[in-house]
């Protein structure tokens, strides 16, 4: 053995490694004083009032349930319109497209759409639907909202379905088993903790969104379930209410990120735990 | 070896393979086989990697057809009707045909509804009716005694020898005809090995069988006839016994003795 050689490489080792380690910790403490400053400043706020109230007028205080209604029903209603779309298109290109030219094609696109700037989805979803109807809508932020579920939701089935073993579809097949049925009841359910995981990044990809929001549903002072009218949304209102001289707005602001990044934190773990823990059930 | 081999006047043929020719694109796989296979009998294919037994075998229930550009000329006959033809239905060759591959597949599901679910695509049965056809398809693959008490786990918990076996009560489950094995015992230790060759030797009673080996050990101790595959080409074909003490070809000679392949 050449005692330089193998010197040189362990030191080489250790100084790639350090420079991980020191990488990792750079990464994880911003993401670690983000978080300990959003609850910190969040959890100041974080009253009854905030889950009962409607949000204020300037100066005046409220809470943020217009606007946690608006989130949920938006969200839901995206999540129920674009996941179908995406799996479906995901489960073409995985498993009756995987050779054609066509799968290649929309893969393709489906990557340009999965990271465009979702301003511009705001502004497509402005042309083709709040200025034909005239107004801002919660309908125009349900499809906006819409359009970004689908990629991520492409992305992952098409992902997910092409983990599935080859050797799984064979003897599916080889049982007799027809192709829809080794796709619904042996594909699916192979990659089922994957697909959910894929539909609960998705939501917790859209539930933070702004700018798509601000072309489409706007914002609404008041309650209202009113899909053909203006629906307040979190994001919108951090946005409003952290840029106003307001105190209690600002505090508010503070309260709904902290809500919005708790709650897309308890999806990322229960994303996460049903993609380790319910794979073999 | 072009010419069909003379059939034995004593046993029935099962599957006769006549002129087939395969193709992976424009490559050609399988250079016109003739080729019997007898009822109830093994029949074992031998021969180094890439000499198309594993091609062979996945044609006798249609397999390539899941991927594109593959595809195969010639005839193939199970009970005398030719399997290539367009208008076959593949789901129902594939119920006449079963396959038993080289690595384990359980579905992920119960041991349980791993041997109901092929059954349920084919027949509508009552409880109780199932779990005894899951039951006797469990005692026919020898796992029975193993799993009784756990039908509800997973599939996928069992030990791999266990999995190969759980694979093979699913095949025998929804009855076919035939069994092919692609290499079954090569992903699993000497014990699970014998016990599966102990298995095929019972299952020649109601099936014939067909199996793909690179273990010419194995070859010799299950299979009643072997056909050694060289290059795409069948180059011998005879009782197995034969084939192993006076092979009539050289190469066969060669290849059984380990002296190439």
């Amino acid at each position: 053995m050449n005692g330089s050689l193998y010197g040189g490489r362990s030191r080489s080792n250790a100084i790639v490694m350090g420079l991980c380690y020191a990488a990792t910790a750079f990464g994880l403490s911003f993401l670690a004083l983000i978080l300990a400053t959003l609850l910190w400043r969040g959890l100041a706020g974080l009253n009854l009032a905030v889950f009962t109230q409607m949000t204020p007028p300037p100066g005046g205080s409220g809470g943020l349930l217009n606007a946690i209604m608006g989130s949920l029903l938006m969200t839901i209603l995206a999540v129920l319109i674009g996941t179908p779309l995406g799996m479906l298109a995901g489960t073409y290109m995985a498993e009756y497209g995987r050779f054609s030219r066509l799968a290649t094609i929309v893969r393709f696109i489906n990557d340009i759409l999965l990271s465009a700037p979702s301003i511009v989805v705001g502004l497509f979803v402005y042309e083709i639907v709040v200025a034909p109807i005239g107004h801002f809508s919660a309908i125009a932020g349900v499809v906006a909202l819409a359009i970004l579920v689908v990629p991520v939701v492409v992305r992952t089935t098409e992902d997910m379905l092409l983990l599935v073993p080859t050797s799984l579809r064979e003897a599916a097949a080889a049982l007799g088993m027809p192709r829809s049925h080794v796709i619904l009841r042996i594909a699916y359910k192979a990659a089922r903790a994957g697909l959910i995981t894929g539909v609960l990044l998705a939501i917790a990809r859209v539930s933070g969104e702004t700018a798509p929001l601000l072309f489409t549903s706007l914002n609404n002072q008041f309650w209202s379930t009113d899909l053909n009218a203006p629906m307040s949304s979190l994001p919108i209102v951090i946005f409003q209410f952290a840029l106003s001289p307001y105190a209690d707005w600002q505090q508010l602001a503070w309260t709904g990120a902290m809500l919005i990044t708790v709650a897309v934190l308890a999806l990322s773990i229960a994303a996460r735990w049903l993609g380790t823990s319910r794979t073999t059930t | 070896m072009n010419q069909m081999p003379e059939l034995k006047p004593d046993l029935r043929e099962k599957i006769g393979i006549r002129a087939l020719k395969f193709f992976y694109g424009e490559n050609l796989a399988l250079k016109s086989i003739n080729l019997p296979l007898y009822r109830n009998k093994v029949t074992a294919f031998i021969g180094p990697s890439g000499c198309g037994k594993s091609t062979l075998l996945r044609v006798l229930n249609r397999m390539y057809e899941l991927y594109p550009n593959q595809r195969a000329e010639g005839e193939v006959l199970l009970d005398g009707a030719n399997i290539l033809d367009a208008g076959q239905d593949l789901n129902l060759l594939r119920a006449r045909v079963g396959m038993v591959f080289q690595k384990p597949t359980p579905f992920p599901m119960t041991i349980y509804d791993n041997i109901a679910f092929g059954i349920r695509l084919y027949e509508k049965l009552p409880k109780s009716e199932m779990d005894d056809r899951v039951e006797k398809a469990l005692k026919g693959a020898a796992l029975w005694n193993e799993v009784s008490d756990k039908l509800n786990v997973s599939g996928l918990s069992l030990s791999g020898g266990q999995q190969q076996r759980l694979c093979i009560a699913r095949t025998v489950a929804i009855r076919p005809e035939v069994i092919l094995f692609d290499e079954p015992c090569s992903a699993l230790d000497p014990i699970s090995t014998a016990k599966i060759e102990e298995l095929i030797d019972e299952l020649t009673e109601d099936y014939t069988i067909a199996i793909v080996t690179h273990n010419m050990q194995q070859a010799a101790r299950v299979s009643a006839f072997t056909a050694f595959m060289y290059l795409g080409e069948l180059v011998e074909f005879e009782e197995t016994s034969k084939v192993f003490t006076s092979p009539r070809e050289k190469r066969t000679q060669d290849y059984v003795t380990g002296r190439f392949g």
